[in-house]
């Protein structure tokens, strides 16, 4: 990062001084949801809102009558919810991805999305850590976790993991904000009603850009991009073990940890693929989220649906070639029985399909690139639904395996989370600059119509110190 | 909430809760006269403080306590298909504890033995020495008491059912409404030894009777096992019964092939099994009756299984429940 501080001014390659009207373009491009509100967005926000009104609903009444609600019973004690947690969790990790790793190795072609994926983070992890709640059968005695919690219970770990994880990435986050919070304090300020001018000049901190702010922002977000991967990497690997950690044999595995956070990585990757595509549409980015974002990404869908092959390999051939008791009834479930139909959708719709999706160059367009996303992240939550639903089948006593089907309460908390999920992100994008302005002015990306990368150049040395400040 | 019928029309079924009231009331506790006679050493050494034995090596915790265990002789037990009564084990329990409906503490399953036959298999809770459950629980509220029983505050429980993805027995039972209790319940003074009355969204399980070792009694599936096919005893001393002969717990074991379930867990139960089909109260290899219906204190199901579509029809149905 010592060059950051000194600019090096022999890569030519980088266009030091942006066209000003093409920086005039982006800023006012991405300020406008900002400052404009159609109808249609009250019309989105209050769609939202009633869904996730009737989750709440749905959610009053279980507390009132008991998990009997739901689809669970003694023999499959969890169920949708722990499914959607761990789901939730995973697609967390886009953000790490994306925005730590990519800038730990100077990558820039993601610089346009970095904003998005790291809201992705927040986000999930303040819908995902609502389902453990919501599967308590005593929401009411939750700070019993803080009064008696016990550090030898996976439960505790995840608890310390989550929150240190939703902190850490909260800070990641509004770290490359303040510059753009600047931005929209000097550019939309004066117009803009008291307490939004209010709340740009709190969030802003007193930036003007100097030389010794930049040092210092630039620290903070190094050791913040550092910090943040190894906290991501235990927070699912510990999400993992609230079920590595029994005895029950589809559980029984110590690739577990790893197979999780490459799960979540891969699920990650497919929702900042969506989220990317919509937010391109809806707010009118497509100049600065170009296709190359979308081949890039999509190549890392392409190199995560093969680890996930190779964890599948891993798991499975192991556990089937020694056929423990409980394995031959857990391959039966999964191959020709009752889960039988939701595992090939996964292993072929969501492993295969996908990557051939990228793999032909013929495909490989955003249309298509974001069908295997799609793809991906519907097999990600099946394959969580296998993990859980197909562990609890297993009987651990001579008696008939049960049948595990959410109930309508489940489905609408799930649903409740994917709209609250899109109310937070609605929320932010009229609050905060969805593209990391700053950062694209001073990366600036391939010219749009450039000759695209047929791979991302990773690791390259242009990291720059801008000429261009605020 | 549908399975469950309304008070009152549930205990007049045959001789079915004779245990249950008087053991509330206290004192009363005139359990099966038979249990008396072995369990007058317990009561007695308890009353006098100290145990006096505690030197057995390795049997927990060193010190005056008592390490409870049990060991269930299956020679013994022929799922009371001779006598046509339902599983006295089960019954004896439930009343004992008013287990809610859809729940078994003590469950008697139908295995095959390996020559695939089938044998009768009474399961409660295994008292894991190194025990799954309480490992995992992140409050605490399931743990081991000092005489090596396993038990659940539920005043604490979460609800997160962890204990439940734990336990490897499938033992744990979670009251996944309002449990019902019956008048009498409301008499009794919660403790995770007597957990009475149920709580609502807590994990609950068989905890051998804690509170009648206490008063210096059996168990109450032990004392309800018309086949004394129930050992219960103690490490420390050395000893158990089944109310009708006391006998050294080592040798009953080993002289009988005792064994423990899923051994190769690590768990360390206090549960020990003596291998057998009900033999010695004539039941053959190829008897093929099934135990009769469980009846409690309410009114659950026809057959053992029926118990379990239940609970499948329930999990099906999630939605037609409401």
């Amino acid at each position: 990062m010592v060059a950051m501080r000194q600019p090096a001014r022999s890569t030519a390659h980088l266009p030091l001084e942006v066209p000003a009207e093409w920086r005039e373009g982006l800023e006012s491009n991405v300020l406008a949801p900002l400052a404009r509100t159609s109808w249609r967005y009250f019309a989105w926000i209050g769609f939202l809102a009633v869904v996730i009104a009737w989750a709440v609903v749905m959610y009053v009444h279980q507390l009132q009558t008991g998990l009997v609600v739901t689809g669970m019973r003694d023999r499959i004690s969890w169920g949708l919810y722990i499914i959607s947690f761990v789901f939730f969790i995973g697609i967390s990790h886009a953000g790490t991805l994306l925005s730590a790793i990519l800038r730990v190795v100077k990558a820039r072609w993601q610089l346009p999305v970095t904003r998005m994926a790291e809201f992705i983070t927040v986000v999930a992890l303040m819908v995902g850590g609502l389902f453990p709640l919501i599967d308590l059968g005593r929401p009411d005695r939750i700070l019993n976790m803080i009064w008696y919690g016990r550090w030898q219970s996976p439960l505790v770990w995840d608890f310390l993991a989550i929150t240190t994880y939703l902190t850490g990435s909260a800070i990641y986050l509004y770290l490359p904000l303040i510059p753009d919070f600047a931005l929209c304090r000097d550019r939309l300020g004066p117009t803009a009603p008291a307490w939004k001018r209010g709340f740009f000049n709190l969030a802003a901190a007193g930036w003007t850009g100097s030389a010794v702010q930049r040092r210092a922002l630039d620290r903070a977000m190094t050791i913040m991009m550092i910090v943040i991967i190894p906290v991501a990497v235990s927070v699912h690997t510990v999400v993992s073990w609230i079920f590595a950690m029994t005895l029950r044999e589809p559980f029984n595995s110590t690739v577990f940890g790893a197979y999780f956070v490459a799960g979540a990585i891969f699920s990650g990757v497919a929702a900042i693929i969506i989220l990317m595509a919509v937010l391109r549409r809806v707010l009118h980015l497509e100049e600065y989220i170009t296709i190359n974002q979308f081949k890039a990404l999509g190549f890392f869908l392409l190199a995560m649906s093969l680890v996930m092959v190779y964890f599948n390999a891993s798991e499975y051939i192991v556990t089937g070639y020694k056929m423990e008791a409980g394995a031959p009834f857990h391959f039966h479930d999964l191959l020709v029985g009752y889960l039988g139909p939701y595992f090939w959708f996964y292993l072929v719709g969501g492993l295969v399909v996908p990557a051939l999706i990228i793999t032909f160059p013929r495909t490989r367009t955003i249309k298509g690139i974001v069908f295997a996303a799609v793809l991906v992240l519907i097999a990600m939550w099946i394959e969580r639904y296998l993990i859980v639903v197909g562990g609890f089948r297993v009987p651990l006593m001579p008696y008939t395996a049960r049948h595990y089907g959410p109930s309508l309460t489940e489905w609408s908390m799930l649903a409740g989370a994917f709209a609250l999920f899109a109310l937070i992100i609605s929320v932010f994008a009229k609050i905060f600059p969805m593209v990391s302005v700053w950062e694209v002015v001073e990366h600036r990306g391939p010219e749009p119509g450039e000759e695209v990368l047929e791979f991302p150049s990773f690791g390259s040395t242009d990291a720059q110190a801008p000429e261009v400040a605020s | 909430m549908s399975q469950i019928p309304p008070e009152g029309t549930t205990t007049a079924k045959e001789g079915s809760a004779p245990l249950s009231r008087r053991h509330l009331l206290g004192g009363l506790g005139a359990a099966a006269a038979l249990a008396v006679s072995g369990m007058g050493m317990f009561t007695a050494t308890q009353s006098s403080g100290e145990a006096p034995l505690a030197s057995a090596a390795g049997t927990g915790k060193a010190g005056t306590k008592r390490q409870w265990a049990m060991v269930i002789d299956l020679k013994k037990c022929e799922g009371c298909v001779t006598n046509g009564k339902a599983p006295q084990c089960v019954e004896a329990c439930n009343a004992e504890h008013f287990v809610p409906p859809g729940q078994q503490w003590i469950q008697v399953f139908e295995v095959e033995d390996g020559g695939g036959h089938k044998t009768f298999f009474p399961r409660i809770c295994m008292q894991c020495e190194n025990a799954p459950c309480t490992k995992v629980c992140p409050v605490g509220a399931t743990y081991h008491n000092d005489e090596g029983i396993v038990l659940i505050n539920q005043d604490k429980c979460i609800g997160c059912r962890m204990c439940m993805a734990a336990c490897p027995y499938g033992v744990r039972r979670f009251n996944w409404d309002k449990p019902p209790n019956p008048p009498g319940a409301a008499l009794a003074s919660y403790s995770p030894e007597y957990p009475v009355p149920h709580r609502q969204g807590t994990v609950e399980k068989c905890m051998l009777c804690a509170h009648r070792a206490k008063d210096g009694k059996l168990p109450a599936c032990a004392s309800g096992c018309p086949m004394f096919a129930f050992y219960f005893g103690d490490l420390t001393e050395d000893l158990a019964t089944n109310g009708k002969e006391v006998v050294q717990l080592s040798r009953l074991i080993s002289e009988n092939n005792g064994y423990r379930m899923k051994e190769e867990l690590g768990t360390r139960p206090r549960v020990w099994y003596l291998p057998g089909h009900g033999q010695e109260y004539g039941r053959g290899i190829d008897d093929i009756r099934a135990p009769q219906t469980p009846r409690s204190w309410q009114e659950q199901g026809t057959t053992l299984d029926s118990v379990h579509q239940m609970d499948a029809k329930a999990s099906a149905g999630g939605e037609a429940k409401k």
